[in-house]
């Protein structure tokens, strides 16, 4: 990856899911959200109380347990 | 703003050179009688540079009486910082995990966990007094080290200010929505309001942002601040909005740490691996201080959480 490459999606280890520019994410029950920032963080620990966005909570998991 | 209540008799006589518009008369000063007496001066210096005092002249900020003043207080307030900060951790492999897992093995006392369960209404309005003093001009400091970032930081730094300052609507910048959490709980939203009754924590830590984000100098330290600030942001706000809504208190102000627990959670990721890190890969010299920066973000937030748990007599 070249020092200015710009990946629209970044998956960060034992967290979200980065998503750059305006998306509509369809969380597990099928309603649909859209991004409502910049840059949004999608759960990919499945524990977020703010599903389908990243609100930290997979910093309480045990780290072999992250995603 | 106005000026703030002098501390002492150095803090005196620069509240008063700043209004008489002669910068000379700092001259006059006495040596700092204590470190809230500098600390009250230092932060009245570093006003000049955000938006001002309304009896104050604007070209004061730049006068060189006042600069050299400035230069030597900060200089003191960087050698504390520094004397406090044990340096470098030593890691292996990846920047950003090792950081992340340098923040969350950093265990200090929470005001947030206190605000969520126990504190009274009148401790949390305290507590957002003395909050009011970097909320109202929350990202404010490092904006300032926007133009002094490597190309790729420097973009990411941009989209996450982006964010902060309401992505180009007033009613959702962050400073904003916080004023309008301290109206609708029918405290003052101006800026400055609340500084007389801010500790000498509360003071260091707003001037430590100032520092870092003034000093070109000091970019790795001020996206450290700026690191640690946000990998610490979402639980705590959390609890705080969850203590807000126990003790019935304005929905306006829980929107705030609503909106940070989520924003945060971006915010975080952004700021250690697309800032911190593609940094510290540009330009190595800076990494010591984005480390530096980083702990000081969290030591500061433990002084201030000591200082209000142990006037409220709540052991930390
Ligand atoms: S990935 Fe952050 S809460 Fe699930
Ligand atoms: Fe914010
Ligand atoms: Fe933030």
């Amino acid at each position: 990856m070249s020092e200015t490459a710009t990946p629209d999606v970044v998956i960060c280890p034992g967290g979200p899911l980065l998503l750059r520019g305006e998306h509509l994410v369809q969380d597990e029950d099928g309603v649909d959200h859209e991004t409502t920032r910049p840059v949004s963080a999608v759960c990919r620990c499945g524990r977020s109380a703010t599903k389908p966005w990243c609100d930290g909570t997979h910093k309480v998991i045990p780290e072999k347990l992250r995603p | 703003m106005h000026l703030p209540k002098p501390r002492g008799a150095f803090s005196e006589q620069v509240v008063a050179t700043l209004a008489s518009g002669d910068p000379t008369g700092v001259g006059r000063a006495p040596e700092p009688e204590t470190a809230e007496d500098a600390a009250l001066a230092l932060w009245s210096l570093y006003e000049l540079s955000y938006r001002g005092f309304e009896e104050v002249d604007d070209r004061l900020e730049w006068a060189p009486e006042l600069v050299a003043v400035r230069r030597a207080l900060e200089e003191d307030l960087e050698a504390r910082l520094r004397s406090r900060w044990s340096g470098t951790p030593s890691y292996e492999g990846d920047f950003a995990a090792a950081f992340f897992a340098e923040v969350e093995g950093h265990d200090g006392p929470s005001l947030a966990r206190f605000v969520q369960r126990d504190a009274t209404a009148d401790q949390v309005m305290e507590l957002l007094q003395a909050r009011s003093v970097y909320h109202l001009k929350e990202s404010d400091p490092v904006a300032f080290s926007v133009p002094r970032l490597p190309v790729a930081p420097r973009a990411a730094l941009m989209e996450l200010q982006y964010d902060e300052y309401g992505g180009g609507r007033p009613d959702r910048l962050h400073a904003h929505l916080f004023a309008g959490g301290l109206a609708a709980l029918g405290l003052d939203p101006h800026e400055g309001a609340y500084v007389d009754q801010a500790p000498l924590s509360v003071l260091e830590q707003n001037n430590a942002m100032s520092l870092f984000g003034l000093n070109r100098r000091l970019r790795g330290a001020s996206v450290g601040h700026l690191a640690a600030f946000e990998a610490t942001s979402s639980g705590p706000c959390r609890r705080m909005s969850q203590g807000l809504a126990r003790l019935g208190l304005a929905e306006e102000m829980r929107a705030y740490y609503d909106e940070h627990v989520e924003a945060d959670a971006v915010h975080e990721q952004l700021a250690v691996r697309l800032i911190c890190a593609p940094l510290v890969a540009a330009e190595p010299e800076t990494e010591g201080d984005v480390w530096f920066g980083g702990f000081t973000c969290l030591d500061l937030e433990d002084r201030v959480a000591r200082h209000y748990l142990e006037r409220w007599g709540v052991s930390a």
